[in-house]
Parts: structure tokens; C-alpha cells; sequence
């Protein structure tokens, strides 16, 4: 019998090449659409825990202050919650460190009469406390030790970007959410225009004996056919993009913090199944309107 | 009634009524149809004729009154179950209503399909009843292919090839010539003999004649000479 319903299922979608094109069109954009917002997501996420672990908080320290001094604070740092280690880095490493970041534009600094930069205490984070909230907890209570004069978690702008980011995921989950209601619509109608076309035959069948479940079964098929064509359509042009872009990336960027990838097997597995899923139910919507009619 | 004629009724109409809003199709039929019989329901165009047939396989439904086929009461099959009830009938209609897209072949496996059959037993049971009503020459042809004749003789092949109970025919030469009519009378008869009960409407005298069976007559929507009720 399943044989069946397939083989009617892609008989009918030979005889609606037209319509059968569309629906196929409408899920490979959708999908391809919202995965593009799935492989951007993960990547930029891969970015933002790229950032997260190298986040370095530097506790400045005032001038003047001796070795036990250091010794005691570097005691109340590490005993914060939060901190995993406080390392001292004196002026002068911050400044060889300093030159060796510019390169070759050190001319700069070759000018100074004396070094400008403090002492400081550059400390870890343990793994879990790495949340900006965190971040932000542990730099106050730091800022209150006696003997720091200013705490700088560098890149503060990584929050803001974050922040973007956050948006724009919401952004593309309602946009996908969308796309995928479109999808629903767009089966729907074609399902219900197929059926339309086909109002007489269905009636022929009802009349000799046929089962709604014998009539209507083709028609779910043939929505899971071409939600599945479509997904894997929108994937191999998704892939196609994403090795263009790929290609780009590590000959002109030759970025070591990031590693593009493309999404997992499981992932994709996934977003065909939703595909179907939403093939499924955009027909179901239809037969049940019709069945009703 | 008999107490032998009751106990062989397969289909029971009381006081069966069939309104469409102001107009009455059908007035307080009752009437018995029994196993094995051939049945002409007559009467002039727009009598009821059609409507009394399409009753009984619950292609309209009864307003009043009660309808019995084979022990089922069609007022009380949900919607799901109607299958069921079909599966008693081969219907042929005057328009033959065979599924232009579909092969001769296809048109008429597709009541086995429908059934559940398996592929060998369809193929068999197919080519077998295509050889019978003469059109298994043309089993690759799509039906817009073939003359009015041949499309019903299609027809007929498509009603019988499920073994039903009961053969329903409206008007089934209404559109064919006199050759082909009587072909399909043939048919009606070869497949009476074989034990179905066979109903027709018809106001075709000539294919009234040529059949002896009980004839039902039908004038504004009621019973007008007295059935063996």
C-alpha cells in the first residue's frame, strides 16, 4: 500500500510539474533562508566564546606599593570569587609586552623618558564565572581592594556586540518562525488546489469504496517529497555559499581565533525533518479544510 | 410481504423521504429489494429515479425515514465507516465517470486498490473482467480515448470487478447507441446470472424488455403502481 501511495504521490507531482516546482522553490528558499541564519548564529557564536575566553581583567595598581604589599593583595584577589589566578605583571614586562604588540611602530614608545604604565595584577577567570555579569561583579569588588587604582576588563565593546548579536538572533528566530509559516501556507495551497483540481476523482474513489486515508495519503506523501526535495535543495545551495565564503575567509583573513565550520550532520538532519514536519502540516491543514468542505 | 421474501430483502426503504429545501424529490418511499433480483426503477425524467439510487449508497442522505442495506442503517454510519457500505455496490452511471487521467487498466484495479488487494490478485482479477466486457485489447488507453460504448462497457468492468453485492446502474445505455446498449445489457445479465442483485434506473422500454425483472414505477417523487411490498 505504501508502495502505492508513493508511486500516486509522484505521479502527481509529474502531472503538477508547475505547482509541484513552486511549493519545491518555496521550501529550498525558506530553508536555505533560515539556515543561513543557523550558520551565521553558530559561527558568530563560536566568535563570542572565542572572546569570552580570552577575557583578561587587569587590576591597575597605585604607585608606590612594595612586595608585601603586592604579596597581600594578590591574596584578596585570589580569594574572590570568581578568580581562578592573579598573576603580577610589573611596568616594565607590560611594557615589553606593549612592544611587542605594535611591532614595528615601537618608534613611539622609544621617545618616552620614562614608562608610563603601572604595575598590575592580570587575572583568570575560572572557566564557569566566564558570564559578563560576572565579569562585571568581580571588577567593582576588585576596584574596592586598597592598592587598585582601576580595573580594566578590556575589550568592554564585546558586550555591546553581544548585545547586537543577542538581537539579532531574536531577529532570525522570528524571521525563520515566519518563513516557515509561509511554508505551511504555501503547501497548503497547493495541496488545496491540487485537491480542487481534482475534486472529481476523489469523488469517483469515495464512490467505489475508497477510504479517505487511501485518497488522502498521496497527498501527504507528496508534501513530505517535496519538503524534503526543498530542504535538501536550500542545503546544497546553503553549502555552495558557505564554501565560497569559506574559501575567502582563511586566504584573506587567516584568522586564528576562528575557525569557520559548517553546520552538523545532526543539525541538518534536523532542519530537514522540521521541512517535512512543516510539508506535513500544511497539508494536513488543507485535507482536513477539504474533508470538512 | 412474505415471511421468505422478507427474510431474502438485502435493501429496506420506510417511509423514506428526500427533500432539497422547498422541493420534495422523494415522498414516503417504502419498498423492499431482495437478493438475487433484477430491478428496473422507471419512471419520467425528474421522477426520482437517480435520487432513490443515490439513497442507497449514501450519496444523499435520507430527511425522513429509514434505509437497511445488507443489515446496515445508513442513518447511523459515521462518516469514516461509508467505505464500508460502497463496497457492497458497483455503481455505473449514464456519464460513466471514469478518471480521464488514468488508464483503462488503472480506472478500473483502482476499486481492488482501494480494497486493500494484493498486486497479483489485482492484475489477475483486472485482466480477467477487462476480458469479459471485450476491452482488454485496450487496457493501456486513457478513457477521453474511447468511444461512448467502450468507456461504459469500462464502466461496467470497474462496478463488477469488486464481486458486490448489488450493481446500481443509472441510466447506463442512456448515451450509447443501440449496439452498445445491447452489449451492455449483456453484460447486466451475465453478471445477474453470476449472483448480484442488479438495480437500474432507467426509462429505456427497450432495455425494460429485454430483462425480465420487477419494475419499481416512480411519478413526482413517490411509488405510483404497487410493489411486492
Amino acid at each position: 500500500m505504501l508502495k502505492r501511495h508513493l508511486r500516486r504521490a509522484l505521479q502527481d507531482m509529474r502531472s503538477n510539474r508547475m505547482l509541484s516546482l513552486v511549493t519545491i522553490s518555496t521550501f529550498a528558499l525558506s530553508i536555505l533562508i533560515v539556515s543561513s541564519a543557523m550558520l551565521f548564529f553558530v559561527n558568530m557564536g563560536d566568535i563570542m566564546d572565542g572572546w569570552r575566553q580570552g577575557i583578561r581583567v587587569m587590576a591597575y595598581l597605585q604607585e608606590g606599593l612594595n612586595a608585601a604589599d603586592r604579596s597581600t593583595l594578590k591574596v584578596r584577589m585570589e580569594s574572590l570569587y570568581g578568580v581562578q589566578q592573579a598573576d603580577f605583571v610589573p611596568k616594565d614586562q607590560a611594557l615589553a609586552r606593549l612592544r611587542t604588540q605594535m611591532g614595528r611602530q615601537t618608534s613611539i614608545l622609544d621617545n618616552l623618558d620614562s614608562n608610563p604604565l603601572p604595575d598590575a595584577f592580570e587575572i583568570q577567570m575560572i572557566a564557569a564565572s566566564q558570564s559578563w555579569d560576572k565579569v562585571e561583579q568581580l571588577a567593582m569588588a576588585l576596584e574596592k581592594l586598597e592598592g587598585v587604582s582601576e580595573v580594566e576588563y578590556g575589550q568592554r565593546w564585546i558586550k555591546r556586540i553581544i548585545n547586537i548579536f543577542n538581537l539579532f538572533q531574536l531577529t532570525g528566530t522570528v524571521m525563520g518562525a515566519l518563513f516557515f509559516m509561509a511554508a505551511i501556507f504555501i503547501v497548503g495551497n497547493t495541496v488545496r488546489l491540487v485537491l480542487y483540481s481534482r475534486r472529481e476523482e476523489v469523488e469517483i474513489m469515495r464512490l467505489v469504496g475508497a477510504t479517505e486515508q487511501f485518497i488522502l495519503a498521496p497527498f501527504y506523501f507528496q508534501s513530505l517529497i517535496q519538503a524534503a526535495l526543498g530542504g535538501i535543495i536550500g542545503l546544497a545551495a546553503l553549502f555552495m555559499m558557505y564554501m565560497l565564503i569559506q574559501s575567502r575567509i582563511t586566504a584573506d583573513m587567516a584568522s586564528a581565533f576562528f575557525q569557520p565550520r559548517f553546520l552538523s550532520p545532526l543539525t541538518l538532519l534536523g532542519i530537514v525533518g522540521c521541512g517535512m514536519l512543516v510539508g506535513w502540516l500544511g497539508c494536513h491543514l488543507s485535507v482536513k479544510q477539504y474533508v470538512k468542505a | 410481504m412474505t415471511a421468505e421474501a422478507d427474510h431474502a430483502a438485502l435493501i429496506r426503504l420506510f417511509h423514506v423521504h428526500r427533500h432539497f429545501h422547498a422541493t420534495r424529490a422523494l415522498t414516503d418511499i417504502t419498498l423492499d429489494f431482495y437478493r438475487n433480483e433484477f430491478l428496473f426503477v422507471t419512471g419520467p425524467s425528474g421522477a426520482g429515479k437517480t435520487t432513490l439510487l443515490k439513497l442507497l449508497y449514501r450519496g444523499e442522505v435520507a430527511s425522513q425515514g429509514q434505509i437497511l442495506v445488507d443489515g446496515m442503517n445508513l442513518a447511523r454510519i459515521p462518516r469514516k465507516k461509508i467505505h464500508i457500505l460502497r463496497r457492497k455496490f458497483g455503481i455505473i452511471f449514464q456519464d460513466y465517470k471514469l478518471i480521464p487521467t488514468r488508464t483503462v487498466y488503472d480506472n478500473v484495479a483502482l476499486v481492488l486498490e482501494a480494497a486493500g488487494r494484493k498486486s497479483d490478485y489485482i492484475r489477475k482479477k483486472v485482466q480477467s473482467v477487462l476480458r469479459i466486457v471485450g476491452m482488454d485489447k485496450r487496457q493501456d488507453t486513457l478513457p477521453p480515448n474511447l468511444s461512448g460504448g467502450e468507456q461504459q462497457r469500462v464502466a461496467v468492468a470497474r462496478a463488477v470487478v469488486g464481486d458486490p453485492t448489488i450493481i446500481l446502474a443509472d441510466e447506463p445505455t442512456g448515451s450509447l447507441d443501440a449496439e452498445s446498449a445491447s452489449l451492455i445489457i449483456k453484460l447486466l445479465k451475465t453478471f445477474h446470472t453470476r449472483g448480484a442483485t442488479v438495480i437500474v434506473a432507467t426509462h429505456d422500454r427497450e432495455l425494460i424488455r429485454s430483462i425480465p425483472g420487477r419494475i419499481i414505477y416512480l411519478q413526482e417523487g413517490r411509488l405510483t403502481s404497487a410493489p411486492t411490498v
